[in-house]
């Protein structure tokens, strides 16, 4: 049975494996190329596990920044996992002592393997998330290391392997667009951004967006539940 | 040599982003979450997604073709393709090239 549940967390996780290999190479590779070797690829992916985070740390450790601006960057670029921890709550109830890796471990491509709670039957929900989380975790530092090591070794251009980010975004955007009927979630959050962008500036306009998606969404509350229930 | 204003980076980095994944679980824990975050929870996910795929494209300019031409099409590429075959494999690593062939030799 156990066998059985680490295959299934397995194959969910395979185009996880394809994102964070390409994404945790560009990471380690950047990172090499700056300065900081395979302990800092392995500590970083480590301990804060956050792609866009550590991506966005490596300036702020070439240059020196301040501790409260580190705090506060990450504030910043992290606060997007509130919204996970939200809509995690209720589905991960219950995990025991399971329950804080699997909170420590909810990124943004975790997140969208655990959030559907689809589990084959027989199966534990929570043991299930455990073991996706993991191989998730161990994609993302074999990456990270590899790619440092690579860097090392082989200076070739690289310019532009950050776009693997972007383009997992996209793949997942697409895939739940064409998974369900309901686009009103979908095209509330991509105007609100793309209006908070324009608005705020590149550099502030994550947190009002967040706010303006989380008023939208309950102002709109009847008519996204309505929407659902004639497409259900 | 350890470079010891780097560690308190990587540990600041570290404990904000542990903070911010564990707090809404500390502060609602095993108890019943009010009926709203449950809706938030169902229906957020696609507002996310969409909310990151501007994130990663908030450094675009319209100031030259340079400039947004490469991430324009890296984007319809990615999109076509799992439109196409729904591989995500296939579509991150074919828009990823794409982009990189673009940024690289044409621009």
């Amino acid at each position: 049975m156990k066998k059985e549940m680490i295959k299934t967390a397995f194959l969910r996780t395979l185009p996880v494996m394809a994102g964070y290999m390409v994404l945790g190479i560009g990471f380690g590779i950047t990172l090499e190329n700056n300065g900081y070797g395979i302990w800092w690829a392995l500590a970083m992916s480590g301990l804060i596990y956050a792609g866009s985070m550590q991506y966005v740390a490596i300036p702020l450790l070439t240059s020196g920044a301040s501790l409260i601006s580190t705090a506060f960057t990450t504030l910043m670029v992290n606060a997007r996992h509130l919204f996970y921890g939200i809509s995690m709550i209720d589905k991960y109830k219950g995990a025991g002592n399971k329950k804080p890796y699997m909170i420590f471990a909810l990124t943004d491509e975790t997140y969208s393997l655990v959030c559907q709670e689809d589990c084959p039957e027989g199966m534990d929900y929570h043991t299930l998330c455990l073991f996706i989380s993991i191989f998730n975790q161990m994609y993302w530092v074999t990456g990270s290391v590899l790619g440092s090591l690579l860097g090392a070794v082989i200076p070739f251009d690289t310019t532009g392997v950050d776009f693997s980010m972007t383009a997992l975004f996209v793949t997942v955007f697409v895939e739940q667009w064409l998974s369900t009927k309901n686009h009103i979630p979908a095209v509330l959050g991509l105007l609100s951004s793309a209006i908070c962008l324009i608005v705020f500036g590149q550099e502030h306009f994550l947190i009002p967006s967040m706010i303006a998606i989380t008023v939208l969404m309950a102002v709109l509350r009847k008519i996204i539940e309505k929407e659902e229930e004639k497409n259900a | 040599m350890l470079d010891i204003h780097s560690v308190l980076i990587v540990g600041v980095a570290s404990a904000v982003t542990i903070l911010l994944r564990f707090l809404p679980f500390f502060i609602f824990g095993e108890k019943k979450t009010p009926e709203f975050l449950d809706y938030l929870g169902k229906f957020l996910q696609y507002a996310i997604m969409a909310m990151l795929v501007v994130y990663c494209l908030k450094g675009v300019t319209f100031a030259s073709a340079v400039s947004w031409i490469p991430s324009a099409v890296g984007v319809i590429v990615v999109a076509a393709l799992h439109v196409w075959k729904r591989n995500t494999l296939l579509s991150i690593v074919g828009g990823t090239i794409c982009y990189m062939v673009m940024v690289q030799g044409i621009f």
